[in-house]
């Protein structure tokens, strides 16, 4: 089965060519949308005895900007890790475009929470994000002039970073490295554990500058611990072990966004969407049917958003 | 004599083995060690390393008593690296835990058992020899195997660089890249309990792992990636085991003690420079 990429993530490409090709890539959008990027049906998932998920159920379709929100210990990393194929559920099925997590890795890019490293581990930028071209046994991109790697350092903005060490770069610049890792496999799913935390402010801005020239060409799932505010990139929000007492503890709840009146400290580098807890939509919010797996996407998943505006057009105020 | 011109005395071979098996036990102690060192796996090899003299001295009892005659300590000592080295993967893997209190007891058992045999084999068996070695002993059936072992290592460097390299930065990732991070490392495991047996003969089973640590650890502040710090510390390690045994040759001292003194010195010297002018 072959869930390799197919080309979804745009690459740096020039502006007469991007031009040229927006209604190409808006067609793409659209045929992407009837598909599903991951599905989950009644997981269950325990740790040490301890249950995180309970029937969680829920889906994504391809192109869609996910924000998985949740406090500290509500199973974020935990659903990331099932996606990823790296724990398996006590219960229940998961699929990523329709296989198995461990068959779907090589079309699933992943930005991990914190990684603890070794300081003294001499390793330049370029050989971190040639990382990402690992497959298996396989040599993967042990050379230099490996294209996938050089458009991943530059749609990451680090391309000018490429032959420092990697320990000698700041916090933010460090995420930077790890999300061109990431996309340097060309992934269609590109999942991200808490990518802003204890990032400065420009480093954020720089960081959803990147993710933001992804939005629609590649599915993008980011789990945050902000359980009030999401990025305006946002089209989809699910609140795990939410907080509306509504669902049971352990599943994943879908809720509404809408525009922001005032906000006096900003986030995620630009325009934001308050996440609306009182307002669970259902699971089918975005489709017209889902239960076969094609997907139509139907309306905006933000409560506020302006009707007909385009998932690449994002509301919400600006901090 | 100086030890330069013994290297050209036909009648002193063992002075020409000392320094072949010096330069190629350093092409282990360049390569292994910098993945055991990127890898901070220092700790369980130092556990296989101390397990092997168990088999030693089972070895050295079955023998001596023609329970199984003829029966070389090396054959022992493999055996028990092996499972040792089996043992302590899988503990790593399934127990962490217990992974520091399981290392540790297998280290010290492995020991006792080889001290235990060793006092009731027959006749006079020096637990010393093997615990510090004596390079001056080496044969060429040990060159031979240590050459073996030199380019065993070096392919399976080459081929799984990338491997190696993804699993000791960030292990997770690598696994979400399709690598088998547990087969890569039960292998590294697996050769490095090999090369302690091999490399015992040569700085004895308390040193080794000084050896697989010292020059890796040196060329890691001037290496710029792991095939780097591989290269680095091979030449490190050459030039550390020339300058020991001349040492140890002119002054009339343990070589392997003296090959790893000047490693430690070299080490130490370098950290200071380091951390002198980052201060």
């Amino acid at each position: 089965m072959n869930l390799g990429n197919s080309g979804s993530l745009r690459t740096g490409r020039g502006t007469s060519e991007a031009a040229s090709s927006d209604a190409h890539d808006a067609h793409r959008v659209a045929r992407d949308a009837h598909r599903v990027a991951v599905r989950f049906s009644g997981v269950d998932f325990a740790h040490r005895e301890a249950e995180v998920l309970k029937n969680a159920s829920f889906h994504v379709h391809e192109g869609e900007f996910v924000a998985l929100i949740g406090p500290n210990g509500s199973g974020k990393t935990t659903i990331l890790r099932l996606i990823l194929g790296l724990a398996s559920p006590g219960a229940g099925s998961i699929e990523v475009f329709g296989a198995p997590p461990e068959l779907a890795r090589g079309a699933v890019g992943y930005v991990p929470q914190s990684m603890s490293f070794d300081r003294a581990f001499p390793i330049s930028v370029e050989e971190v994000v040639r990382m990402g071209r690992l497959s298996g046994a396989g040599r993967g991109c042990l050379k230099g002039g490996c294209s996938d790697v050089d458009d991943a350092l530059e749609m990451a903005d680090v391309a000018d970073l490429r032959d420092r060490p990697y320990a000698a770069l700041s916090g933010g610049q460090r995420r930077r490295v790890l999300v061109a890792r990431a996309l340097a496999s060309k992934p269609r799913l590109l999942v991200l554990d808490e990518p802003t935390a204890n990032m400065d402010e420009e480093s954020e801005r720089r960081l959803y500058a990147v993710l933001g020239s992804l939005k629609g060409s590649a599915t993008v799932i980011i789990a945050t611990h902000d359980t009030d505010f999401v990025s305006a990139l946002t089209d989809v929000v699910l609140c795990v072990n939410g907080r509306s007492g509504d669902e049971a503890p352990g599943g994943v709840a879908r809720h509404a966004s809408g525009p922001v009146e005032r906000v006096s400290s900003g986030h995620y580098g630009g325009a934001i969407l308050q996440v609306l807890h009182d307002t669970d939509l259902p699971d089918d919010a975005r489709c017209v049917s889902c239960a076969d797996g094609t997907a139509e996407t139907a309306a905006p998943a933000s409560a506020g958003a302006a009707p007909g505006s385009s998932p690449a057009e994002p509301q919400g105020g600006e901090r | 004599m100086s030890f330069f011109s013994a290297l050209f005395d036909p009648a002193m071979p063992f002075v020409r083995n000392a320094l072949v098996a010096g330069i190629l036990s350093s092409i282990l102690f360049g390569v292994l060690g910098s993945v055991v060192t990127v890898k901070r796996i220092a700790g369980l090899a130092g556990a296989i390393s101390h397990a092997v003299l168990g088999g030693i001295g089972l070895a050295l009892y079955l023998s001596a008593n023609k329970i199984v005659p003829g029966l070389p300590p090396i054959a022992g000592a493999l055996v028990f690296a092996l499972i040792s080295a089996a043992l302590i993967g899988l503990v790593s893997l399934k127990a962490k835990q217990r992974e520091d209190t399981v290392i540790n007891a297998l280290w010290a058992i492995g020991m006792s058992i080889g001290i235990v045999f060793i006092a009731k084999t027959p006749g006079y068996a020096d637990p010393m020899s093997y615990l510090f070695g004596n390079i001056l002993l080496v044969s060429a059936r040990d060159l031979v195997m240590l050459g073996v072992l030199d380019i065993l290592v070096i392919v399976l460097a080459w081929r799984y660089y990338p491997q190696i390299e993804a699993s000791a930065f960030d292990e997770e990732f690598a696994r979400t890249r399709g690598v088998s991070t547990d087969a890569v490392f039960l292998v590294i495991l697996g050769v490095t309990a090999i090369a302690v047996v091999l490399l015992q003969t040569y700085v004895g089973i308390v040193m080794v792992i000084a050896m697989l640590t010292l020059p890796a650890g040196t060329s890691g502040y001037f290496a710029r990636n792991l095939a780097g710090m591989m290269a680095i510390g091979t030449l490190f390690s050459v030039a550390f085991s020339v300058a020991g045994l001349a040492i140890s040759w002119g002054l009339d001292l343990p070589s392997g003690a003296i090959v790893v003194l000047v490693a430690g010195a070299t080490f130490l010297a370098v950290s200071a420079l380091r951390a002198g002018r980052k201060a």
